[in-house]
């Protein structure tokens, strides 16, 4: 009986020990913050989508299309498009377009880029609810009021028609001596047109 | 005893325990034969969230397996990092700087306590009693932050890389963790007093779930389980990796076999944690924190190679078969829930249904990496 009465008495002392503890955390300042009026202020190194990265100097991205990120993407979210435009060094990107639905976040594209052209964003207030806000453009994302057209080149462009001229004096002159047929072809279309 | 218990005529029905049940911490179904309020058979039945990491594994080369490993157990997702880059360091020779080796470490046992507290809150939720989540919560809440600062995530940590980890810690990082460490000491005496020492916890969690070292060794149960169970055994001591050897702790160790050593062993785990952290700190050496020469397109010799560690929930450990090309022949992941929560099956016999859920609770399991 006195076992019944000493566990009725040590049982309510815990529970008084126990409210004692959350009567005190009562009274504190709670550490909670009322989210969309406050934020919690992101790290710098917080690892959001990829971003390109603008270059301070040109204010154009780093981007030498080399595609080694599509490459070493485990889920295979990214696609690079790029072309040759005369009279520019090298690929110009067109679209870097990235599926964010199927990104895991694990940075082995930004690891991957030799140029240093992607990073990580801080952005994180990406709720939707249509799939396709999800795949980013993220060249147009870099330059929002339109994608600037590559400086050309004037030196560059010359010496470029002048290989592309001088190519194409090769090439004709190697078809000469080796194929004289399609040239008598042609002949033969020139005189029917004659007639 | 229930009537339907005592009566001869053991009419016994058919409960479902999930898939979508908050006391199941996912997506584990359970299928229990009752026999009126007692559990006559239980089976857990997995697969609910099967993501085929191993074949994963296969198909993808070495370097783009990483993101899967934060995504096995999501609470101690830095153990699993650690696995992984000892299991590849291990094939390919490669010799991590010291510094790495630190900062590994105490990531780790930071992301250990963490589970911890978020296992210590979610399990005394189980139990009915709200508020110790919120407090746990809180210090979690620090650690998180402070693990964001270095790692850039929050959750699904994919920190380490071959040979190092993927960015060194800075000064606000380590005055960061001294200060949650100086913070976090005071507060699992809280805990005690307020919920380890409740006497509706104690009459719930003392003699519920015996589990003996017997049946831990059967199903091979490890971690607070097995610890739980009276059995010394941490993969940090008996198979020691890293830079464990020469850091100082103990090893929690409790003899009463029942949820309550379970959730004893956890706590304590706790504040070696905090010894482990602050000794790694003192030690931290200046260096590099990747090592050099590791090749962007690795390809392991051929060969059959393993590597455990000591996760929040026990030994996890990964075995691979190397053919000498990109990606691996044979990916092998050994989660520690899988082997807990198999012998619920064993355990729970007899047991009344409320007695099992606190039983599972105390098992920890985060089912993700249950069924990989």
């Amino acid at each position: 009986m006195s076992g019944y009465f000493t566990d009725i008495i040590t049982g309510l002392k815990s529970l008084a020990v126990g409210l004692q503890i959350t009567n005190k955390e009562f009274l504190t300042k709670p550490i909670t913050l009322q989210y969309p009026h406050e934020a919690v202020k992101m790290t710098p190194r917080y690892r959001g989508h990829i971003e390109l990265i603008k270059d301070p100097e040109t204010g154009m991205n780093k981007c030498i299309s080399c595609g080694m990120c599509e490459k070493g993407c485990p889920s295979g979210c990214i696609t690079v498009k790029s072309e040759k435009r005369p009279g520019v060094k090298g690929k110009v990107l067109t679209a870097y377009i990235l599926n964010f639905t199927t990104c895991s976040l694990c940075g082995q594209c930004v690891e991957n880029c030799k140029p240093g052209a992607i990073g990580f964003s801080n952005e994180y207030n990406l709720a939707s609810t249509r799939r396709e806000d999800y795949i980013f453009d993220l060249l147009r994302k870099l330059h929002p009021e339109g994608i600037p057209e590559p400086e050309v080149d004037p030196e560059l462009l010359k010496k470029e028609l002048e290989k592309q001229e001088a190519a194409k004096q090769a090439a004709a002159a190697k078809k000469e001596p080796a194929k004289k047929a399609p040239a008598a072809e042609g002949g033969e279309l020139k005189a029917e047109e004659k007639s | 005893m229930s009537s339907l218990a005592q009566s001869h005529l053991r009419e016994t029905f058919e409960l479902n325990i999930g898939p979508q049940h908050p006391a199941t911490h996912g997506v584990l179904r359970i299928k229990v034969v009752m026999d009126g309020e007692y559990i006559d058979r239980a089976e857990p039945i997995l697969g609910y969230i099967h993501r085929m990491h191993e074949k994963m594994g296969e198909n993808r080369t070495w370097n783009q397996f990483w993101p899967n490993m934060g995504r096995l157990d999501y609470l101690s997702a830095i153990a699993y990092n650690h696995c992984y880059a000892g299991l590849v360091e291990r094939a390919m020779e490669i010799v991590v700087p010291e510094r790495a080796e630190y900062i590994r470490v105490i990531t780790a046992e930071l992301n250990r306590i963490q589970s911890h507290l978020l296992g210590f809150g979610a399990y005394i939720m189980d139990l009915g009693g709200f508020t110790p989540l919120m407090y746990a919560m809180d210090e979690r809440e620090q650690i998180l932050d402070l693990l964001e600062s270095v790692t850039g995530s929050r959750l699904t940590y994919c920190y380490f890389r071959f040979g190092g980890v993927y960015n060194d810690i800075d000064d606000d990082f380590i005055t960061g963790t001294r200060a949650f460490i100086k913070r976090f000491r005071p507060q699992i005496p809280i805990y005690h007093k307020l919920v380890t020492g409740n006497v509706i916890l104690m009459d719930r969690l003392i003699g519920v779930g015996p589990v003996s070292a017997e049946m831990c060794r059967k199903y091979g149960a490890t971690g607070p389980v097995l610890r739980g169970s009276g059995v010394n055994y941490d993969i940090r001591r008996n198979e020691p990796y890293s830079v464990y050897p020469e850091l100082d702790f103990d090893i929690p160790v409790y003899k009463e076999c029942d949820s309550m050593a379970r959730y004893m062993v956890r706590m304590d785990e706790m504040v070696q944690s905090c010894r482990i952290i602050e000794q790694a700190l003192d030690k931290l050496p200046e260096g590099p924190v990747m090592a050099e020469k590791v090749p962007k397109a690795l390809k392991p010799p051929k060969g059959d190679f393993h590597f455990a560690v000591e996760a929040a929930r026990g030994t996890f450990s990964m075995r691979t078969v190397s053919d000498g090309t990109n990606t691996s022949y044979r990916m092998r992941l050994r989660s520690p829930t899988y082997s807990n929560v198999s012998l619920f099956e064993e355990a729970s016999r007899g047991m009344l249904l409320s007695d099992a859920l606190a039983f599972l609770g105390s098992l920890d399991p985060v089912i993700p990496e249950m069924d990989r």
